[in-house]
């Protein structure tokens, strides 16, 4: 893991790794949500809106899973001081806030016609609501500490506190009554019928695939902007240097 | 008598908002990638 925490070794690894995830996860995406649109069956109690499963749970996955990327990059941020690691995470900020959002957006619009509201101040929606603010609160702080050049570290001290709300998140169901149904899926068990699983596991997998494909493509535009930057201050360095008695001579 | 709501008016709204979402959001990152990839070429180049 150490060994591709080197920019150019993981500038070298990205340049092949983009383009086989994008192109992988945009046809699995696509291939899992034919599955479910067209050929899955409606549920006997929801109808057709079991459909919004294979949406809003892979967004729900990847919005919990990208703030737990977060908090590990941030981990090894403040342990073993990579800077690769602080660009990882300020990378899956803004994708996992946005998974984040339509995982609200699409279970609010599955609410409606199976609870018969659009939504209710229960555990499990309001930390998710809660996940979309520490997003925002997280890429405002990284951002200013980026352009006031402060220490990368108040990001990442924010990014491991804000991750004791990802296990409240998953156990808010079993904690306090809510009307979204308990864990379907839990370790080597699954209340799912397979009609449904099958789908929504390729899915997952689909949306991960390009989940990946944008964090690795936001790093490389981090890494590319702090390089031009780096050579940019090199350069107004060197005109600001002194003339000396011998590089006169050599002139 | 309260008509039944068309859960497919709820399917393709849940599908139109979340795949908008996800392609606006690869669109807007591959544009910074290349764009700063760009840059930082053409100052190599300089």
């Amino acid at each position: 893991m150490h060994i591709y925490a080197n920019p150019t070794r993981f500038l070298s690894l990205a340049k092949w790794l983009t383009p086989l995830c994008l192109c992988t996860g945009l046809l699995v995406s696509i291939g899992a949500i034919a599955w479910g649109l067209a050929m899955v069956p409606p549920d006997r109690l929801m109808g057709e809106s079991v459909r919004i499963l294979f949406i809003h749970v892979p967004a729900a996955w990847l919005g919990m899973g990208g703030w737990t990327g977060i908090a590990i990059s941030s981990a090894a941020l403040l342990i073993w001081k990579h800077p690769l690691a602080g660009i990882a995470a300020r990378a899956i900020a803004v994708p996992g806030m946005v998974f984040t959002a339509i995982c609200l957006i699409t279970g609010s619009i599955w609410g409606r016609p199976t609870w018969g509201t659009w939504w209710v101040w229960d555990g499990r929606l309001t930390s998710m609501l809660v996940l979309l603010f520490l997003y925002g609160g997280y890429i405002a702080l990284s951002q200013a500490t980026a352009r006031e050049g402060g220490s990368p570290r108040i990001a990442a001290i924010f990014g491991l506190v804000g991750a004791i709300n990802i296990p409240i998140i998953n156990r808010s169901v079993v904690w306090w009554n809510s009307l979204h149904q308990p864990p379907s899926i839990t370790a080597g068990k699954s209340a799912i019928d397979p009609v449904f699983l099958w789908p929504l596991l390729a899915a997952v997998i689909g949306f991960s695939l390009l989940f990946g494909a944008i964090v690795m493509m936001r790093m490389r535009a981090l890494i590319a902007e702090a390089q031009v930057e780096a050579r940019l201050r090199r350069r107004a360095l060197d005109d600001d240097t002194p003339v000396t008695a011998s590089s006169m001579e050599t002139a | 008598m309260r008509e039944a709501l068309d859960h497919w008016e709820f399917v393709f709204a849940a599908y139109a908002i979340g795949l908008g979402g996800l392609v606006t959001l690869i669109g807007w990152s591959w544009q910074s990638m290349t764009r700063a990839e760009a840059r930082r070429d053409e100052m190599k180049r300089r």
